[in-house]
């Protein structure tokens, strides 16, 4: 489980997140949800130490990764899979490079045990006898799927998704969205998906946070996301002439 | 704060070992191509502008050949080929790291854990300061064959009379004053442009921004640090 607690960050004069508060809970798929600009990347990169907070407190299963010396947040991030918005392969390498490079660099394995895992990963996320192929050589949807196979490789504790579906066509990323729900229940993973996409969010979305002008604006689960008055969520669900044909329908059934 | 990332201890030394050939090779067989046709071209110039300028009886014939070795070893090969690598090496180490940052698989790094300085940086950085010293020997060789060649096709000089030049009081101080100048300058290539690589922010209009930044800076650097060691050193 990751918490975080009252956390605040400012670019210069302009506060970005303010005073939030939210927990992460294991074995779900929790998201941040918002609109551009609404902060949602900046609280995701300080959650894994690419920024750091103001203030507040970030716990990591109790551990304060704020308070915590280089070595020891080291340690956490080898337990944090992440997921980035255009995939951020190495390109210089292979697909089966790219998935055996954190054991390559955490891990005492023999060449045999990393290729096991490694074909088990590429298996587990229908990309198996892709192992040769170089990033260049996939297309969005396949980069983001060895992304998720590099990013479960050491078994992490925490799963990190920013912006899954990005660049992708509805139908993958609906195969997106379900690999990492079922990912996250199969591993019992602490997974955080950041995404504006309301589609990802009615699919898979459990723990939803929406954040609004870098607050906490309001939390809840799925039914709630569709049934709440809260005005700003509205505005945001509702945005899309589509998504408001379906409000009444959406909202019939989740009752 | 950036050095001392990148000179801290690799966190698996086979792996930065395997990395480290690889740059020897990216960056010495990668440039050995442009040094080897500059050095033959610039020795071949030389040799020849300095039969031109001391065209006089009172001048011995193998000063051709004395000069020319001086200013290819003491200056031309070291300083002028180094200026040269931070165009082709600077701008190659500036825009890969830099494409590395903005397509976020130096987040990705970071994120795994991995000290992505020191992962990315500290292999160029060796693999360049083991790798230019062979570079410039070749360009000092390459350089006083192309003087030989072109000033005795032209018909300035003889072979004879180049020769001795050659080794007229052939101090190899000379040598050693260039090959350690040429230490400095690989650091200097290297270092500046993995600083400005890493550093980027933006996208491809910065990525190149951040290159061209690099290749400046570090020809700056190389002119001024040329300037220091030379008084420090040679005189």
């Amino acid at each position: 489980m990751i918490e975080v607690r009252s956390i605040s960050k400012s670019f210069g004069n302009n506060p970005v997140l303010k005073n939030i508060s939210a927990t992460f809970e294991k074995g779900k798929v929790n998201m941040i949800i918002g609109q551009s600009g609404s902060g949602k990347t900046v609280i995701a990169k300080c959650i894994v130490g690419l920024m750091e907070v103001d203030q507040g407190e970030i716990l990591y299963d109790g551990q304060d990764f704020v308070k915590l010396d280089k070595q020891q947040r080291m340690d956490i991030r080898r337990k944090i899979g992440f997921l980035f918005q255009y995939s951020a392969l190495f390109d210089s390498m292979t697909v089966e490079e790219n998935v055996m490079f954190p054991m390559k660099m955490f891990t005492q394995m023999s060449k045999e045990e990393m290729l096991d895992r490694v074909n088990f990963c590429l298996k587990r996320v229908n990309m198996a006898d892709k192992n040769a192929l170089y990033p260049s050589e996939l297309s969005g949807g396949m980069q983001k799927r060895v992304g998720i196979a590099r990013a479960i490789s050491l078994n992490p504790s925490y799963l990190f998704c920013d912006e899954p579906n990005s660049g992708l066509d509805p139908r993958t990323s609906i195969v997106i969205d379900n690999l990492i729900k079922e990912i996250t229940e199969e591993f019992n993973m602490t997974t955080v998906v950041i995404s504006h996409d309301m589609n990802s969010v009615i699919e898979i979305g459990q723990n939803i946070n929406f954040l609004y002008s870098g607050e906490l604006w309001w939390k809840g689960d799925k039914k709630g996301l569709i049934t709440t008055d809260n005005e700003e969520v509205n505005k945001f669900v509702y945005s899309s002439e589509f998504m408001q044909l379906l409000k009444e329908k959406l909202a019939a059934s989740f009752k | 704060m950036f050095i001392r990332q990148v000179f801290a201890r690799p966190q698996k030394f086979n792996i930065f070992f395997k990395r480290f050939i690889n740059e020897c090779y990216q960056i010495g067989i990668g440039s050995l191509g442009i040094v080897s046709i500059m050095s033959v071209f610039m020795g071949a110039v030389i040799t020849l502008q300095t039969a031109y300028n001391i065209d006089s009886w009172y001048i011995p014939p193998y000063t051709v050949g004395f000069t020319a070795r001086q200013s290819i070893i003491l200056e031309f090969s070291p300083t002028i080929i180094s200026l040269i690598l931070a165009g082709i090496v600077g701008s190659k180490i500036s825009s890969e790291i830099g494409s590395m940052r903005v397509s976020q698989q130096i987040d990705a790094l970071d994120i795994m854990g991995v000290n992505s300085a020191g992962f990315l940086v500290l292999p160029k950085i060796t693999g360049a300061v083991f790798m230019f010293p062979f570079l410039i020997a070749i360009s000092m060789f390459l350089g006083l064959l192309g003087g030989l060649v072109f000033g005795y096709l032209s018909g300035e000089i003889t072979l004879q009379r180049y020769v001795y030049g050659l080794q007229y009081y052939f101090d190899d101080y000379a040598v050693k004053y260039a090959l350690t100048k040429t230490l400095f300058f690989a650091f200097i290539i290297t270092s500046i442009a993995s600083y400005f690589g890493y550093y980027t922010s933006g996208g491809s209009v910065e990525v190149g921004r951040s290159s061209t930044k690099a290749v400046i800076i570090s020809s700056i650097f190389i002119l001024l640090v040329n300037y220091l060691l030379t008084q420090l050193i040679l005189i």
